[in-house]
């Protein structure tokens, strides 16, 4: 079933690391399998951030093929290859478990061929690349993902995150949300709910260049959303159209780096409960995953069927 | 009570004509027997004294802890138990099944006082999806907003939220009364069998969607008609026990009640004009 969480504060930063982990931690009965993070963090805004993985989480649970960790080494010595071809200049580079790095580097050119190129390398995948947008994902609940990527620190505006129960595709990284909106920097989305057009607009969009990196029918959105950004659609206009757009069932989230949005399908069959104040939004598919960060009494509400809504920071 | 065709001596029950199977062979099934005294003990009810006061704090208690704690309290003969700190639990105050004043200082997440059959509950927050599901009988009072499927299969009682609901409001309604003092969301009254429900508010699309029977009264603008509802002249009774039920609700005082839409089930679904009387009775 999935649990979505997210917040966004306005006019302000917070430790929103944190307060993503204990809406995620009180959902995690509506999903053990992995907990994703898309943290809107308070970096300089000078360089990119790209997240990348070179490799699957193999541990408990996993439904990945066991590789030899050493293959993650000669992915990742391709990757740098690569990037001194593209032009991009590494910074800083992180290694965060054997299979995920962090680099901090600049880049002027085009994202799209930029991450074409990069994914041409076998099983490395651009988890998120953005200024500001710091996007995790692993096996294991909201915990222990904070744990294992130290995100106990992160400051920012705004988050989304997911607690995935896994029922379309397998228990891995790359199955798991959130979802990158390739190409844009910076764009993320986390849903719940299962999409019965996946492979009609799977074609569709891959005929208009899109790429799928998984086959799970919640990455449809994201790629949904670029492609109408793409074509000069406003995130809050793509929502909208993605409502009649997109068949099934579900409940999403979309980040950029200065918005955060939600949208429920017209049979609102995935539910959601949001906290609206001047200063704070905070939302998530059980009442607990505000309460977990808000113990006061506090005014909630469900959305209606078909509603869309879009908070700047 | 297996192969009592060879059994001559004939039960009470079977003597009072409470039923009349003749089974044979091993069966499992257990028929009420008047001479039993455990027959006449509802399971899980107590005497409860309505004077007698108790303040449970529930902040570090899971909802079975919680929902043991509240059976344990009413054992002990407390009529009044004020629930503090419920923070949106699931499931808090389901099965309550004899009378009793619930009080919750707070909000509830899913399931929320599911199954009662008698107590008098009043929430002072909101409440998440399915509240009061299966409710039989007693009366339920939200001060504020709930989610959806509000009073899923209710059978009985009054069940009022001041607030807004979400959608699927009375979804498999059986019986009993949803009072709505804000909108509600789409499918409304899907499926419902019998029963009434009143929302002051605007309702979503798809009102009443494949309804059976009952009555769905809607005082603000109708997204659409879901199939086979549809809209019938209000009449002075309906006016007259709405504006007893409104009172009752506490909500809607000035409310121009005279102005609501009416709508029942058209009986136009699939095979129901094909039934008889009794066995439409029995197919709903």
């Amino acid at each position: 079933m999935c649990g979505i969480a997210g917040l966004i504060h306005r006019g302000k930063s917070s430790n929103v690391g944190n307060e993503l982990q204990a809406m995620l931690q009180a959902l995690k009965h509506r999903g053990p399998d992995s907990t994703g993070y898309a943290l809107y963090a308070d970096n300089d805004g000078q360089n990119f951030i790209m997240r990348f993985k070179v490799g699957e989480n193999v541990g408990e649970g996993s439904s990945s093929i066991n590789e030899d960790e050493s293959v993650y080494d000669k992915r990742k010595e391709l990757v740098d290859d690569m990037l001194k071809n593209l032009g991009a200049k590494v910074l800083k580079e992180e290694k965060l478990t054997p299979y995920s790095y962090r680099y901090e580097m600049k880049y002027d050119e085009d994202l799209m061929d930029f991450s074409k190129k990069i994914e041409s390398i076998e099983s490395v995948e651009i988890l998120s690349i953005g200024k500001s947008l710091e996007l995790i994902k692993d096996l294991g609940d909201a915990q222990e993902v904070l744990d294992r990527y130290d995100l106990g620190k992160v400051r920012g505006t705004h988050a989304i995150g997911h607690a995935r129960m896994a029922t379309e595709s397998g228990v891995d990284i790359k199955s798991a949300h959130p979802f990158w909106g390739y190409p844009f920097s910076d764009v993320s989305v986390v849903h719940n709910g299962q999409l019965t057009n996946y492979w009609n607009n799977r074609r569709m969009l891959e005929n208009k260049g899109m790429r799928f990196m998984s086959e799970c029918d919640s990455e449809l959105i994201a790629v949904y959303l670029a492609e109408k950004m793409r074509n000069g659609a406003t995130l809050e206009e793509g929502m909208k159209d993605s409502l009649s757009g997109l068949d099934g069932v579900f409940t999403y989230f979309v980040a950029t780096k200065d918005s955060l949005g939600m949208a429920k399908d017209t049979m609102a069959a995935k539910p959601l409960v949001l906290y609206e104040s001047d200063d704070l939004v905070a939302m998530g598919s059980e009442e607990i995953a505000i309460r977990s960060i808000l113990p006061h009494e506090i005014d909630t509400y469900d959305p209606f069927d078909g509603e869309v809504k879009v908070w700047q920071i | 009570m297996a192969n009592i065709k060879t059994n001559e001596n004939k039960t009470k029950a079977q003597s009072m004509g409470l039923h009349s199977e003749v089974l044979t062979g091993k069966t499992q099934q257990k028929f009420f027997n008047p001479d039993e005294a455990e027959n006449f003990y509802y399971w899980g009810t107590y005497d409860v004294d309505f004077n007698k006061r108790i303040d449970l704090d529930v902040n570090d208690l899971d909802c079975k802890e919680a929902n043991k704690k509240i059976d344990e309290l009413m054992s002990q003969g407390y009529g009044t138990i004020v629930i503090k700190n419920p923070q949106g639990k699931h499931s808090l105050g389901v099965g309550v099944l004899n009378k009793l004043n619930l009080i919750f200082e707070g909000s509830l997440g899913y399931f929320g006082v599911g199954s009662i059959d008698g107590p008098t509950v009043r929430i002072n927050g909101r409440v998440g999806w399915s509240c009061a599901e299966n409710m039989m009988a007693g009366k339920v009072v939200i001060e504020k907003n709930a989610g959806s499927c509000f009073g899923a299969a209710v059978r009985g009682g009054d069940l009022i939220c001041k607030g807004s609901v979400g959608a699927r409001t009375g979804i498999d309604q059986k019986g009993g009364t949803i009072i709505v003092g804000g909108d509600a969301g789409a499918f409304t009254g899907f499926m419902m069998q019998r029963g009434r429900i009143i929302i002051l508010g605007n309702v979503g699309i798809n009102l009443g969607d494949s309804m059976y029977d009952g009555t769905i009264y809607v005082g603000g603008k109708i997204g659409s008609f879901g199939s086979d509802a549809i809209e019938s002249p209000m009449t002075k009774s309906d006016i007259d026990w709405i504006k007893r039920k409104l009172k009752v609700a506490e909500i809607g005082e000035n409310f121009d009640i005279s102005k609501m839409t009416k709508v029942v089930a058209g009986k136009k679904l699939w095979n129901y004009d094909a039934l008889e009387p009794t066995e439409k009775k029995g197919a709903i």
